[in-house]
């Protein structure tokens, strides 16, 4: 179960194989639209259909205010703030949040891995106490998180620890697990010590899936924390939305999920991005970088 | 000087065919100066014999030394280089063949200045920044050739080195290896089912048979020493006593086979 999803996750990467080879195949690529500008474009129909919409009086401003009210809030909450803070400082507050823990789920979770993918012990010790967690939705145990911890900054990177923590040991394990025997052997063969061959053979041959387990993780992190400070907090995106949406601050409600959404989809490119520079050889299309 | 005593050897893994020994009270010597090629049909024992050479693995019975010490398990004194190439890709050329002085601890300039005179032994040089999924098969093998040669080692055992590639690659790769042979002086213990390429590498040619693995054969060659002496490959491959041999072994191999049921 879990390696089919990783494997999934994985293929998402060749995702842009076929395009580049439609592009390839054809004789005048210039004429054809790429795949960004189609994107681009469809983004820009919805904004027009909005701003039509809105201005022409079809839907009241408290359901769907029109675009131009949105970037000015955006300048005043940047500015001036809103429940105390600016849109800044939530945005920082959650970026802070979603760091640290992926900070620690990091270090935690790559040795973790390490030892899963590695020791048959460790496999059997450690493998159920992360498959009992890993598929209940975060919310869920957001409870008794805050029952015995409150409702503090450490519930909440706690949480969003522990989302991101077992995609990265999965994906850690795995990657440890596929390392060819070969590989191995022969760095034995060179004199590797156990620590060496771990350090030199073993991660750099893991580190595709592991990034693949932090983008999986930092996707799932991103989504729980917001929802995490719906239920409290007293600053971050979560909260920015929450509040103004029991004010019915409908353009606060909507640059807030705007925002949310830029970020987690600016986290997904960060990552891909990373990918690509540390693990190129692990991509279908060799030559990216 | 280093050598190999295999000393009634049985090796007997621990499940289904359990009852067939993968290899059956083999005894070999193999000495310094030899090239000593294993030949037989696939599943004859070949690789679990190089394993127990490497060290990756221990005899059932009896003992496996190597320059009079029992071996305990892989060491840099014996370089191994398997089909797939067994490269690091996140490493270019150079760091990959410095990879095992990298390990024994050689300072960064040192290392970079052995790899690069190695890759001029297997004819790579100006292919030393070169990332590994640019280079063709060949000159990926030629780069796993230098990364086990670059440690010194005083041995090279070699699992089916050229099998994955095309035959006019295979054809350069193996009088390359005749040529470090030459050059080095290193004793080589290589494993093919390629019958041509056993007998134009071979000093010493062993045939194994399978089920049980057993050694049935073992025969003394000089079309490697016409080689290293300067004779061409074809001019050797082409030699009427050359194509006699192949038939003989060829024979050999054929005799060890079950017959087909009618
Ligand atoms: N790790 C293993 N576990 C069980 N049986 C094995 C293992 N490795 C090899 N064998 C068996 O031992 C025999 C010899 O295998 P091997 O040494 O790989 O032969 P070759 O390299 O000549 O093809 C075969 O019958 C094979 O199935
Ligand atoms: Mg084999």
């Amino acid at each position: 179960m879990i390696s089919t999803e990783l494997a999934h996750e994985q293929h998402a990467f060749e995702i842009p194989l076929l395009p580049r080879h439609e592009e390839e195949a054809s004789a005048t690529p210039s004429r054809r639209l790429s795949t960004t500008t189609i994107s681009t474009l469809t983004i820009a129909t919805l904004l027009v259909l909005w701003w039509g919409v809105t201005s022409a009086g079809l839907i009241a401003p408290l359901f769907l205010p029109p675009p131009q009210n949105i970037l000015i809030k955006f300048w005043q909450v940047s500015t001036h703030g809103f429940m105390d803070s600016t849109l800044w400082q939530h945005l920082g507050a959650s970026l802070a949040r979603v760091f640290s823990a992926l900070v620690a789920s990091v270090l935690l979770g790559i040795p973790v891995g390490v030892a899963i993918g590695q020791s048959r012990i460790a496999k059997g010790i450690l493998d159920p106490l992360i498959e009992i967690y890993r598929p209940i939705p975060p919310l869920a145990y957001l409870p008794l998180v805050v029952i015995w911890f409150g409702i503090g900054e450490f519930s909440k990177i706690l949480l969003i620890f522990l989302a991101i923590f077992a995609p990265i040991v999965i994906g850690t394990a795995n990657g440890v697990r596929q390392v060819s025997n070969n590989r191995i052997r022969v760095a034995q063969s060179l004199g590797a010590t156990p620590w060496q061959l771990i350090r030199h053979v073993v991660l750099p041959s893991a580190l595709p899936d592991i990034l693949v387990g932090i983008r999986i993780g930092l996707g799932t992190g991103w989504s729980t924390l917001v929802a995490a400070e719906l239920v409290a907090a007293t600053s971050g995106m979560g909260f920015m939305v929450q509040s103004a949406a029991q004010f019915l601050v409908t353009d606060v409600v909507i640059l807030g999920i705007a925002v949310i959404a830029i970020i987690a989809f600016g986290l997904e490119l960060g990552l891909r991005y990373l990918h690509k520079r540390l693990a190129p050889w692990s991509l279908p299309n060799r030559d990216l970088g | 000087m280093p050598h190999v005593l295999v000393d009634r050897v049985t090796v007997r893994y621990s499940d289904a065919n359990a009852k067939q020994a993968a290899l059956d009270n083999v005894s070999l010597q193999l000495e310094p100066d030899q090239l000593v090629v294993a030949l037989g049909p696939s599943g004859c024992g070949k690789t679990t014999l190089l394993n127990l050479l490497a060290g990756f693995l221990r005899p059932t019975q009896g003992r496996v030394l190597f320059d009079g010490k029992p071996i305990n398990g892989p060491a840099a004194d014996r370089g191994v280089i398997f089909q797939d190439d067994a490269l690091l890709p996140w490493l270019n050329v150079v760091d990959n063949i410095a990879f095992g002085l990298k390990l024994q601890g050689l300072e960064k300039h040192q290392r970079k200045a052995s790899a690069e005179a190695t890759l001029k032994q297997v004819h790579l040089d100006g292919f030393s920044g070169h990332m590994l999924w640019q280079l063709s098969g060949g000159m990926r093998q030629r780069v796993g050739l230098a990364r086990a040669l670059a440690s010194d080692p005083a041995m090279l055992l070699l699992d089916e080195p050229f099998a994955a590639l095309d035959a006019f690659t295979r054809e350069q790769m193996q009088e390359l290896l005749l040529q470090l042979w030459h050059q080095t002086h290193k004793q080589i213990f290589l494993i093919t089912h390629d019958l041509e390429e056993a007998v134009f590498l071979a000093s010493d040619l062993i045939l194994l048979s399978p089920r049980p693995g057993r050694v049935v054969e073992r025969i003394k060659l000089d079309f490697c020493h016409r080689y290293t002496d300067g004779e061409s490959a074809r001019s050797i491959k082409s030699d009427p006593h050359f194509i006699a041999m192949r038939e003989h072994v060829l024979n050999l191999i054929f005799a060890q086979r079950e017959p087909i049921p009618a």
